[in-house]
């Protein structure tokens, strides 16, 4: 951390310091820039045909209707698309993806052809006008399914796939986990599926492609977190020389994932403008937003923790089923598999842990995303931490007595896991014991048992998870092959203002105060003085973007170091003023002072005007640098969150009582941003235990296809969260920061679902599967009761 | 079809098909692009206008009904005077992340501060029901509401302006 004079802090608002933020000036008044608010000179409107069907043959596609109908400039389909080779399109996992389908469809609303228009009401008009003949096939809608041996072959364009396994993959030590099975004094185990949800961000997908016929170049506005790697998948899809595709991102509402992947409209898009000469707008509505674009979860788990006599974990054995839909388009690093799931030994310290996990296609939507989480973390969290409630109570134990008893332990930092995982450091309980603390644990234990004798359901459920965020270090970490580094560029004016270009891209994240503040940080020039600019591709430094928690462990490393290098140009230049050598140069910032004569001394900004004015024969004019980060490990945030919760016996309805979320991030940049960051993922996470879920019935159609459907919180259901923290750094990032953009959605329905197990436990509930409905809760009592 | 609407306090004309929903009509027409499409169901709230001072979702009403009708959007909160009240609570209180939801929000808000200058938490609660966020999980947005009722209390001036 950099050191700043005393009386300059409360100016400066560096990191720690609650600055509004800068973003809000333009979203308050409705003047954010968003994709559907861009309107170009000449722009035609795209809409997409797609598949009733979740497995059909295409006899064929008869588009000369729509193509007669009023306002229609073109008809695409996949026909056209494969003659400039363009059918397909490689995914994020080095699989492929029908752009629009030719030989069959493989999910309900896949895209099957595209029409463009004068005008967006013509072009969903003459939707209706295509012509689509479909023999319908036998449908796969679960991996049980598509892994027996008389399943429809899914994907029997591929050479050499002869049924519907994708992947098989394995991490730990089978061996050792076997052994400490072997030995164990007791198993416990949880089979649980997390279903498949979705981000559904408010804002919809859409691009408008611009392709200039004449030039070659390809303008590409589109709601991406990650337009860099975007720009690279497209000059690979597309055969585009790179430097002739500029994508921008604008301003984005909301992403959690959904806007990380490639999805066919761009593609289709951008074919069609660069066919037409004209700019093609696609804006999806919200039906094709949740039934065709990056889903989350999708995991049937199958868990068992060995214990000790002592109540000491000795081993975790996972085995996961993943339902990877109709194409594998996972937006995960290349090397696995399942993402970052084998974290799933959580906060616990013990020897052995092995997991296994195989991937099918299905007929459903592609595009695993990590729905607000570190690819796959929350999967393994959540097992984890139901595994070891469940643990507890099965030998007796109070599930926080059982935690602690089990987790690792402060001075076993940094902590290598069964798994290989490097924690970067942890004080776990710490934290629980101020989540305990806040939530009043022991009285409400007591309430508890004074509420069951009266035939009360009262629960407490806890989670102490451990997420693994940042990716990554270079070795292990990348996309395609494109390393997960990435890049701030800084410029210090005349004026001693500053402009700020990094490789992230915001989507309510507070980028662009919270990385202003990194840079008044390091520099002494506030945050108000230092302008963010991220999401254009061509005037931002490369990087892979916003998802699983990296920008502040990649982007704002990068934005700190960046601020360094500049600062040491800036001390030369300040010796220059002051005419000292520069080791005799003390930097409190703002103010570079001559040591032991602090009152001889120049600021910051009287160093940037130098740099362009007076600066020391020899040496380049300006004030600027560059700076590409490669973390060396990833940041393992943690925290225990605490739910008090009564659930109804007649009717299965259950409300949270208490929400206690207690979160060590290390630094915090600027603490109301992270608070309203915890905010937004608790709430995400309690939509998750409590309604959120994309289902399918056996015809492969898609429940869940609008909001009316797939249920979202509001503010009446959603709990009043109480928030506590502790600090524990990241020893390895230059200002301490770890991510924490999800650790809510990762950590809190584990103890939603934790708090309603607690309250049923006595009437012999074990499990019930996200997400607890009302419904499914009193099925649940039910059946207890009828069994006991 | 030619409609006549009052849009913050400025009368406007346009000449629409019938089946042109209100939200199109503000943003393609008017070239107000503050009220945003979420969900095409009522269910969001994103597309929340102000029609004769009450909240309505314009993603499910044809432009057609507005017609004769004062509408107030995003861009009529604020005045000659300034930002509304609720315009900067939202920002001191970080009632708002990725913008998306905002408009909307702050209208339902200012409507219901109109109607009820000193509502409980449960109140602002109920009458932001109709409205999703994704980012915040409500509890800076229903800060913010109470901090602009704060505000308007203080400033009798103002908040009969």
């Amino acid at each position: 951390m950099s050191t700043q004079a005393p009386e300059a802090q409360e100016q400066i608002r560096g990191v720690g310091h609650s600055v509004r933020r800068k973003e809000d000036a333009r979203f308050i008044r409705g003047r954010g820039n968003y994709i559907d608010d861009i309107r170009l000179p000449g722009m035609l409107h795209m809409a997409i045909l797609r598949s009733p069907f979740a497995h059909a043959a295409i006899n064929g596609v008869d588009t000369a209707r729509a193509a007669a109908a009023p306002g229609v400039i073109a008809v695409v389909t996949g026909e056209l698309m494969a003659q400039h080779d363009l059918a397909w399109m490689p995914t994020m996992s080095g699989d492929t993806q029908a752009v629009l389908a030719t030989d069959k469809v493989r999910f309900q609303g896949q895209e099957v052809a595209a029409v463009v228009a004068t005008d967006p009401y013509l072009a969903k008009d003459a939707l209706e006008l295509i012509d689509v003949d479909y023999d319908p096939l036998d449908v796969v809608i679960s991996p049980q399914q598509a892994m027996a041996v008389d399943a429809p072959v899914i994907r029997d364009e591929k050479d050499g796939q002869s049924d519907n396994h994708i992947y098989h993959w394995e991490s730990g030590d089978q061996e050792a986990t076997d052994a400490a099975f072997a030995s164990a004094d007791r198993v416990v185990s949880l089979d649980t599926f997390y279903p498949r949800s979705h981000p559904a961000p408010l804002e919809t997908c859409g691009c408008i492609a611009d392709v200039d016929g004449a030039t070659g170049q390809a303008t590409i506005y589109m709601t991406s977190q990650a337009p860099h790697a975007i720009r690279t998948v497209f000059a690979l899809v597309a055969g585009l020389p790179e430097e002739n595709i500029r994508i921008v991102s604008p301003d984005i509402g909301g992403g959690f994932g959904n806007k990380v992947p490639v999805y066919p409209g761009y593609v289709v898009a951008t074919a069609a403008s660069l066919l037409l000469g004209h700019p093609v707008k696609w804006i999806e509505d919200r039906s094709e937003n949740l039934i065709s674009t990056g889903f989350a979860r999708d995991f049937y788990m199958h868990g068992e923790l060995a214990l000790n006599a002592d109540g000491r974990i000795a081993g975790l054995r996972t085995s996961l089923l993943a339902d990877e839909g109709a194409f594998h388009a996972d937006a995960q690093p290349s090397k696995l598999r399942v993402g970052l799931f084998h974290v799933v030994t959580g906060s616990y310290d013990f020897p052995a842990a092995h997991v296994v996990a195989d991937g099918y296609y299905t007929n459903k939507a592609p595009g695993g995303v990590a729905y607000r989480c570190s690819f796959r973390v929350t999967e393994a969290s959540y097992l984890i931490e139901r595994l070891v409630q469940n643990a507890a109570y099965e030998i007796g134990m109070d599930p926080a007595d059982f935690r602690k008893k089990n987790f690792i332990r402060k001075d076993q930092f940094p902590y290598r896991t069964p798994t290989g995982f490097e924690y970067d450091s942890g004080d776990y309980e710490a934290a629980m014991d101020l989540a305990l603390a806040k939530i009043g644990y022991a009285e409400l234990r007591k309430e508890q048992e004074a509420k069951r004798a009266e035939g009360s359901l009262w629960g407490i459920g806890l989670a102490s998870f451990t997420e693994a965020v940042g990716a990554g270090p270079h070795h292990d970490y990348d996309i395609l092959g494109l390393k997960m580094n990435d890049g701030a560029e800084l410029r210090i004016h005349p004026t001693g203002k500053a402009i700020l270009k990094i490789s992230s891209k915001t989507q309510g994240q507070g980028h662009e105060t919270t990385f202003a503040q990194i840079v008044a940080e390091e520099l002494g020039i506030q945050p108000e003085d230092i302008k963010v600019q991220h999401g254009d591709t061509d005037n931002t430094p490369y990087g892979l973007g916003t998802y699983a928690s990296r920008s502040t462990p990649t982007v704002g490393a990068a934005t700190a170091m960046v601020s360094r290098r500049v600062a040491e140009k800036a001390r030369k230049i300040a010796a220059h003023l002051l005419e000292v050598s520069e080791e005799d140069i003390e930097f409190t910032r703002p103010n570079f002072s001559v040591k032991g004569a602090p009152d001889k001394a120049v600021t910051i900004q009287d160093v940037a005007f130098a740099a362009y004015t007076n600066f020391p024969d020899g040496m380049e004019a300006g004030l600027e640098g560059s700076f590409y980060y490669d973390p060396p490990n990833l940041t393992f945030p943690f925290g225990t969150y605490a739910v008090a919760v009564e659930v109804d016996p007649e009717t299965g309805v259950w409300h949270v009582r208490r929400m206690v979320a207690v979160d060590d991030c290390g630094v915090r940049i600027n603490p109301m941003i992270v608070e309203g960051q915890i905010h937004g993922g608790l709430t995400e996470g309690y939509g998750i235990a409590a309604m959120e879920l994309i289902t399918f019935d056996e015809a492969g159609n898609c429940i869940g296809s609008n909001f009316v459907d797939y249920l979202l919180p509001t503010a009446v259901e959603t709990p009043r969260f109480e928030l506590g923290e502790t600090v524990t750094p990241s020893p390895h990032h230059p200002i301490g920061a770890k991510g924490v953009g999800e650790s809510a959605t990762v950590g809190s329905p584990a103890a939603y679902v934790n708090a309603v197990i607690d309250a049923l436990w006595p009437l012999g509930v074990r499990n019930i599967d996200m997400p607890l409905t009302s419904a499914k809760v009193w099925e649940a009592i039910e059946a207890a009761k009828a069994a006991s | 079809m030619e409609i006549s609407i009052t849009v913050n306090g400025e009368a406007r004309t346009a000449d629409v098909e019938p089946r042109m929903l209100l939200t199109h009509v503000i943003r393609e027409e008017f070239e107000l692009t503050g009220t945003h499409l979420g969900c095409d169901t009522t269910s969001c709230g994103a597309c929340t206008v102000l029609m004769d001072g009450e909240p309505v979702k314009s993603c499910t009403m044809f432009g057609v009904q507005a017609d004769g009708r004062q509408v107030t959007t995003v861009e009529g909160l604020a005045d000659a005077g300034g930002l509304d009240p609720i315009q900067t609570a939202f920002q001191e209180e970080h009632g708002l992340q990725c913008g998306f939801c905002t408009p909307g929000m702050m209208l339902v808000g200012a409507a219901l501060l109109e109607r009820d200058p000193a509502p409980s938490e449960d109140d602002i609660r109920w009458a932001i029901s109709g409205n999703i966020c994704r980012c915040t999980g409500y509890m800076n947005i229903v800060k913010a509401i109470q901090a602009a009722a704060k505000a308007k209390a203080g400033t009798p001036a103002a908040a009969t302006a």
